[in-house]
């Protein structure tokens, strides 16, 4: 009989186990592939940072065909949809307050003989900026748009030259998502938070699962090694991890059709080491949490602001400088650099460098972590 | 060489002290029993030894190895039944029983598992849930899981708690076989039958030994006199003779009473001028040793004042 520290039949029984109970688990068997299609479907679908046919009110007292031009201008440009059609702006302000309509266009009634006129004619729009971003497309196509439509509905091209010279022409570069979906940019990070959140919270919970039921006791009786019994806890929830990978890039494709520029391996390899440092740091929760409810705290602590400064939510440059520091120490922020750059621009390895290898530190500092802290006994 | 040498082993849970300067040294092959109130520290003593607390003063080593370097060794010829049922109750019966087998790296794994199933009667309920046990069965299903691989000590943690008479006579000639064998024993109980299958017990109180030998050793040491009172009225006897002068304890055994007491001429004394007035019969009896627990267990509360 050996004594050694490492013995694969032991892991191999520790695996067993541990597979056994997830498949006698339902209900969590059942979340751990549930999550992620829900989020995909809740986020891929339901938000959009860029919001389109949004309902506005129309205030517009006359009829001529600058202002009909005007208004089906504006239709076109697909970020507003007129469903109230209203006379007085007291019906309008009444609308916008409710929050019936997102915006108030006013056109108003002396605006054909101000454009033939050629002075200034203005039109209004009043956006309800509570919520910045539903206001902000919409708002900067603006300007072209309505002089454009203009300049097609006069058809005096002189006039159109020197209109078209004043005018400046507000340029919108969106580079790696020209037409500005937010899918692209939703549904790679989805896949880093949905592995955030269930493979930590699963690791978490499975080792305060042994002491909360006593069977650690038992556990710690036998000759089992603080390595064996982590990887035995760590290495089957990866295994869940890399189902949820294939079920987020299958569903990348297939129905949001999220284009990959970048190497499949270069992102596995990424994924794998990302995944790695989640788990270990799963495991080094469940090493301080006494119960799975604390352990379960632990995570949202940790999920949080993994959520808010990663850059998933907000643009992480946008972010002051302390946020940015922050967002440094979460694992989360460099997967999410890694796995935009490589499918979306087509990076390879070396432009990636740096964020692999800060991953690979949380990797590090997580195993130390978590086989320090890791109680051998039950003091 | 004993199998189990620990010299005053102190245990703390904050500023409780759980385990108090304890002692033990059993020899191989014996069936040590190991007594004492609830909460005296005989699970704390227990889980000492297999490595399962570090002691905060005291040294020792467990089958020669060391107590506080060697726990990984110690772990391996250990068999330790939990006082609470801790296999995976989530797991099924030959499930748990594989699990044990492989973490000690026993071959054949199913021939190990088939032979602990047909020693228990479980063959045909091998795919059940451990859950789903009676409690009796979780108890025979840990002990079994324990012995499985072969240990050369086995600590046992109140094993047979809620285990039927039968079983419990298996049990214990199941014990005695494998301590013939070389097997040592050390066994918590509060069964007074069962510590007199013992080689030997121990008594703990308050997290210190109070006694310790035969049972027929820690019954003369306790030096208590016993007589049995049989007759008419015992209920009014025994009420009267609760607390007087001499009198330790006074307990009913169906038709009879035993009276218990340290002082013998005092009790003598007390007893004789009972049987003057009455009509009731009065002989010498035979300490047992649960008279004998009773009384520590009544000296100690008032040592805790
Ligand atoms: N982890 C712990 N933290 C704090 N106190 C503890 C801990 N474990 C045990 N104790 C205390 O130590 C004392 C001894 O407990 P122990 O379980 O050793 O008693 P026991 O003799 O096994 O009792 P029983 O016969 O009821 O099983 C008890 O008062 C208990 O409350
Ligand atoms: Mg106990």
């Amino acid at each position: 009989m050996s004594h050694t520290i490492f013995s694969l039949s032991r892991l191999s029984a520790l695996l067993r186990k541990e597979f056994i109970q997830m498949r006698r688990d339902r209900v969590t068997f059942a979340m751990m592939l549930g999550v992620p299609l829900m989020l995909l479907i809740l986020f891929g679908y339901a938000i959009n940072n860029d919001p389109k046919r949004l309902p506005a009110a129309l205030v517009a007292t006359s009829n001529d065909h600058y202002t009909r031009a005007m208004v089906s201008a504006l239709e076109m440009t697909g970020y507003y949809r007129f469903d109230h059609r209203v006379s007085s702006a007291e019906e309008a302000e009444a609308l916008i307050t409710k929050g019936d309509v997102a915006f108030v266009v006013t056109i108003p009634s002396d605006f054909a003989r101000r454009v033939e006129r050629g002075d200034n004619p203005q039109i209004l729009i009043e956006a309800d900026a509570t919520d910045p971003s539903v206001a902000s497309g919409a708002i900067s196509t603006l300007g072209t748009v309505a002089s454009q439509a203009l300049l097609r509905e006069q058809g005096d091209q002189a006039q159109a030259a020197t209109m078209a010279a004043s005018q400046l022409q507000v340029v919108v570069h969106r580079r790696y998502n020209p037409e500005g979906i937010s899918q692209y940019n939703i549904v790679p990070g989805l896949l880093g938070v949905i592995l955030q959140m269930t493979m930590v919270m699963m690791t978490a919970m499975a080792l305060t699962r042994e002491s909360e039921r006593g069977t650690m006791e038992n556990l710690l009786a036998m000759p089992a090694s603080p390595v064996e019994i982590m990887l035995g806890k760590v290495l089957p929830y990866a295994a869940v991890g890399a189902v949820q990978v294939v079920v987020v890039l299958v569903a990348a494709k297939g129905l949001f059709g999220v284009p990959f520029f970048g190497s499949l391996p270069l992102l596995l390899s990424a994924i794998f080491v990302f995944v790695l440092a989640l788990v270990l740091l799963g495991y080094s929760i469940s090493t301080v949490a006494r119960t799975q409810m604390q352990a379960m705290q632990l995570t949202f602590f940790f999920f949080l602001p993994s959520i808010l400064l990663s850059g998933f939510m907000f643009p992480y440059r946008g972010m002051p400088d302390w946020a940015q520091t922050l967002g440094e120490i979460l694992p989360l922020t460099h997967f999410l650099r890694i796995v935009r750059a490589v499918m979306l621009k087509g990076a390879a390895f070396p432009a990636i460098a740096t964020e692999v290898a800060a991953l690979f530190a949380f990797v590090l500092a997580f195993a130390t972590l978590a086989l320090l802290r890791f109680r051998r006994t039950l003091d | 060489m004993n199998v189990i040498d620990v010299r005053n082993l102190v245990k703390r849970f904050g500023d409780k002290t759980v385990v108090d300067h304890v002692s033990m040294q059993v020899g191989q092959g014996e069936i040590v029993g190991f007594l004492g109130p609830n909460g005296s520290g005989k699970t704390t003593t227990i889980r000492i030894m297999c490595g399962l607390l570090t002691p905060d003063e005291g040294e020792g080593e467990v089958l020669g190895y060391d107590l506080k370097t060697d726990s990984l060794k110690i772990k391996r010829e250990v068999g330790y039944m939990t006082q609470k049922f801790s296999f995976y109750e989530d797991l099924t019966i030959a499930e748990n029983l594989e699990f044990v087998a492989r973490l000690y790296e026993l071959k054949p794994v199913s021939k190990y598992v088939d032979d602990t199933l047909n020693d228990l009667g479980l063959t045909t309920r091998r795919n059940q849930l451990a859950g789903t046990l009676s409690g009796g069965w979780k108890q025979r299903l840990a002990l079994a899981a324990c012995i499985m691989h072969k240990p050369k000590l086995l600590l046992l943690d109140e094993p047979t708690a809620g285990v039927d008479p039968k079983a419990r006579r298996e049990f214990w000639d199941e014990i005695h076989r494998l301590a013939r064998g070389g097997l040592t024993v050390l066994v918590s109980t509060h069964y007074m039958d069962e510590a007199e299958r013992c080689h030997r017990i121990c008594y703990i109180s308050y997290g210190k030994i109070l006694a310790t030998g035969t049972v027929d050793d820690v019954i003369r040491n306790a030096g208590l006199t016993t007589y049995i009172v049989t007759g008419p009225g015992l209920n009014e006897v025994a009420e009267r003779l609760q607390g007087a002068p001499g009198v330790d304890q006074v307990a009913p055994f169906g038709t009879t009473l035993h009276v218990v007491g340290s002082d013998r001429a005092l009790l003598e004394k007390t007893l004789a001028a009972y049987k003057k007035e009455k009509a009731i019969k009065i002989e010498l009896g035979e300490t047992s040793l649960e008279d004998v627990f009773i009384q520590f267990m009544a000296e100690s509360k008032d040592n805790m004042g």
